[in-house]
């Protein structure tokens, strides 16, 4: 069954169910609204399934290449006979990827709902929202152009406005809305102008057009140059602009930590798992035209990834609500994802990078939602969100432990787990490419583990607290998807994705350098051994330790004080010298010239009534006044 | 015909009857008199069609036809008049047309 037609259900079928819960879902039962959203994310996940069943292994054309299908090109919307703007299905192996993972994450995220929201106000209101997060998240996957992909980007970002301010009555989780939106609405700005930019020159949206080497876009590119840089270098830049927004990474990643005011399945779903990775996805999805065309800005997003990786770890280090570090792990991990697109080449063996970043993509999905489910898991057992208040909840929660453990082993990189494959695929890409590179994610490889186990070690180790009630473990709707993740945590290392996902189609082998793989190994243990000794041997360690760094410790508390400059930015710069002129002028001058029409109308108004006064013989007069200045008229003047 | 009175009087004294039947609407109070000058500007104009139709047209007759016409006109509208004056009274208590002005502003 090589024809596809079928993916159109695979966002349609969230599309239906959020207009259906959204509109009539206050009528069902909570629990109806909530089994039908997950049923029908259920048939979706199936049909994902059977489309990567069909496309790995059913479909490789000749050589063995994978090759982009599309399923289906309408035209949209028709200008001209140049400017069109299409929506369709293309299929290629990271299109097909990103379906499974966003298919089988969303899936759990639902069946862990039913229980972790059970009760709450606005049940039926989640799900509609989560089906739309899925609905736009899988076209967003499928563009098979770009316009189309900013259309569905932008639905994505509504998406998640809508869901982390889902507890909208509390200040807190609005203000944490409101900031996600503006900030990757800002950055989408530059994604937009990197469109019309590219689009432009290159004269189509279409990615298989845009993104074939030997086609005429990237052969085209380097004509115009604009300080030093070609258009497509400018374009390029920007278009990962939105990226940078989408995926938190520096300096866009302020809106992520606070936007685990959301409730937490929301945050394992969209910023954990898959709406973070849409940057990622970007840059995949243009990755012949960023290699070909623009390769100062693959040096742009390596770096811009290697920095945010080493920014956010060790933010990681200081923070208590296990939220935030979970938060702050998911920037550093992405930042992983794009330095091995930065360092990757193209074709064979040289797209190790790519292929790199695509699994850790998919093995981070995996244990990244499994981390925040458990922190779920752990918040509705202890009623908090901060690790002060917890300790020695491993006989309390012994399944949340035990998938807990796995995925800290998998994130830390420890084998057998998925996470060393998929990290030592991306640290010999950038061994390769660049040393410093490299060193710099070996070192925070090592501060991950440290700050991972350093999460574990005080929440499930350590001394007993007095609880208010004892904790108890989460009801079965709750830990079958931990259960389900923490298999895919553990074993899809084993997944043969060089053979299946690759920079141009074509598989390649790939073997485990053990020059790279056993210095990572040991500096995850040295970082593993660390948080031990520090949380669980010498309670005290870690308060000595902050009182000789109090300086840069203080600097990392407070996230570096990059959220305060933006405040001091907008605020004191931004608001009260632009906006309050602006704000001035059209208060003072645009709304006083409206007002005073209407007044003039009302006065003018006022004096002309009297015109109607109610006596007959005025109005005769005037009747006969005009009907002999007529006569006059017509008889003296018109002869 | 040159021994008969000149058109010109029989059209200035429909005039005259004309702007008198003008002023007396204009000018009284008593809504039974506006009437009467309406019939009076009826009237003078009735005597303008039967002047002109005898003196420049004298072998037809549509202008003696159209004042019949205009008598009868005259005559049902006098009627309707009537009417509305006497439910004005009904609603006033007062014929005098000044105090007739509630459909205004």
């Amino acid at each position: 069954m090589t024809d596809f037609n079928y993916t159109l259900w695979i966002f349609l079928i969230p599309f239906l169910v959020f207009i259906l819960l959204g509109l009539a879902g206050h009528r069902l039962k909570a629990r109806i609204s909530g089994l039908l959203g997950t049923a029908a994310l259920g048939v979706v996940t199936v049909l994902s399934y059977i489309t990567a069943y069909f496309y790995y292994f059913r479909t490789a054309g000749i050589n063995d290449v994978f090759r982009k299908i599309t399923v289906f090109d309408s035209t949209w919307l028709h200008f001209t006979d140049t400017l069109e703007i299409k929506m369709g299905i293309l299929l290629d192996p990271i299109s097909v990827m990103m379906l499974i993972v966003i298919s089988t994450v969303s899936l759990m995220v639902h069946i862990y709902s039913l229980g972790y929201m059970k009760g709450e106000k606005g049940f039926e209101r989640y799900y509609s929202f989560l089906s739309l997060f899925a609905f736009s998240m899988m076209g967003l996957v499928v563009a098979t152009n770009i316009f189309q992909m900013y259309i569905f980007w932008e639905l994505v970002g509504i998406s998640s406005y809508l869901l982390i301010g889902f507890y909208y009555q509390k200040p807190e989780a609005v203000r944490a809305s409101k900031k996600a939106f503006i900030v990757t609405r800002f950055a989408d700005l530059g994604f937009l102008i990197g469109i019309l930019l590219l689009s432009f020159n290159t004269r189509t949206f279409d990615f298989s057009v845009l993104t074939d080497p030997q086609g005429t876009a990237i052969a085209h590119s380097s004509g115009i140059s604009f300080l030093g840089l070609s258009v497509t270098t400018w374009s390029m830049i920007l278009v990962y602009l939105g990226g940078v927004g989408k995926s938190a990474m520096f300096p866009f990643h302020i809106w992520l930590p606070d936007a685990m005011e959301g409730p937490t399945p929301v945050s394992a779903l969209i910023h954990a798992a898959t709406m973070v990775v849409a940057g990622v996805y970007l840059v995949a999805r243009m990755f012949p035209v960023y290699f070909f065309a623009a390769p100062a800005a693959l040096e742009i997003v390596a770096w811009i990834g290697a920095f945010s990786s080493l920014f956010a770890a060790i933010i990681a280090c200081t923070q208590t609500d296990i939220k935030r570090v979970l938060a702050y792990s998911t920037i550093s991990q992405i930042g992983y994802m794009m330095l091995a697109l930065g360092v990757s080449g193209y074709g064979g063996h040289d797209g190790l990078g790519f292929m790199a970043s695509m699994f850790h993509l998919f093995t981070h999905a995996m244990f990244k939602a499994l981390l925040f489910l458990c922190a779920g898991a752990i918040i509705h057992a202890v009623h908090s969100n901060f690790m002060t208040d917890m300790g020695g909840l491993r006989k309390y929660l012994p399944l949340t432990h035990l998938t807990f453990l796995i995925a800290c082993l998998a994130i830390s990189g420890i084998p057998p787990f998925s996470g060393f494959f998929s990290k030592d695929e991306i640290l010999a890409a950038a061994f390769h490419h660049n040393k410093v590179l490299f060193f710099i994610e070996y070192a925070v490889a090592g501060i991950t583990a440290f700050y991972m186990f350093r999460l574990y070690f005080t929440v499930f180790r350590g001394e007993d607290r007095h609880y208010h009630t004892v904790p108890h473990e989460a009801p079965p709707t709750m830990t079958i998807p931990l259960i389900i993740l923490a298999t895919a945590a553990a074993f899809s290392g084993f997944i043969p994705f060089s053979k299946l996902v690759t920079s141009d189609g074509k598989a390649f082998q790939t073997h485990i350098e053990w020059g790279i793989a056993i210095p990572s190994v040991l500096i995850a243990t040295t970082g593993i051994g660390t948080a031990y000794v520090m949380y669980v041997r010498n309670p005290s360690l870690p308060g000595r330790i902050i009182s000789i760094f109090k300086h840069s410790y203080k600097l990392a508390l407070n996230k570096f004080y990059i959220d305060e400059m933006y405040l001091f930015i907008t605020k004191k710069i931004i608001f009260r010298y632009i906006s309050e002129p602006v704000a001035w002028f059209d208060r003072h001058i645009v709304d006083r010239t409206m007002n005073a029409l209407a007044i003039v109308t009302q006065v003018v108004s006022f004096r002309i009534r009297e015109f109607q006064s109610g006596q007959l013989q005025k109005y005769a007069f005037f009747f006969i006044s005009g009907t002999i200045l007529l006569a006059l008229t017509l008889i003296y003047l018109l002869h | 015909m040159n021994a008969g009175i000149p058109l010109s009087y029989f059209l200035i004294l429909a005039a005259v009857m004309f702007f008198t039947g003008i002023y007396g609407f204009l000018n009284r109070r008593n809504l039974i008199t506006i009437l009467m000058s309406v019939e009076l500007i009826l009237n003078s104009v009735n005597i303008n069609f039967l002047a002109l139709n005898r003196y420049l047209f004298p072998h037809k007759l549509e202008g003696f036809f159209f004042s019949l016409f205009i008598i009868t006109v005259a005559a049902a509208e006098a009627a309707v008049a009537i009417a509305l004056i006497i439910n004005i009274y009904r609603r006033f208590t007062t014929i005098n047309v000044e105090d007739v002005n509630i459909m205004k502003y």
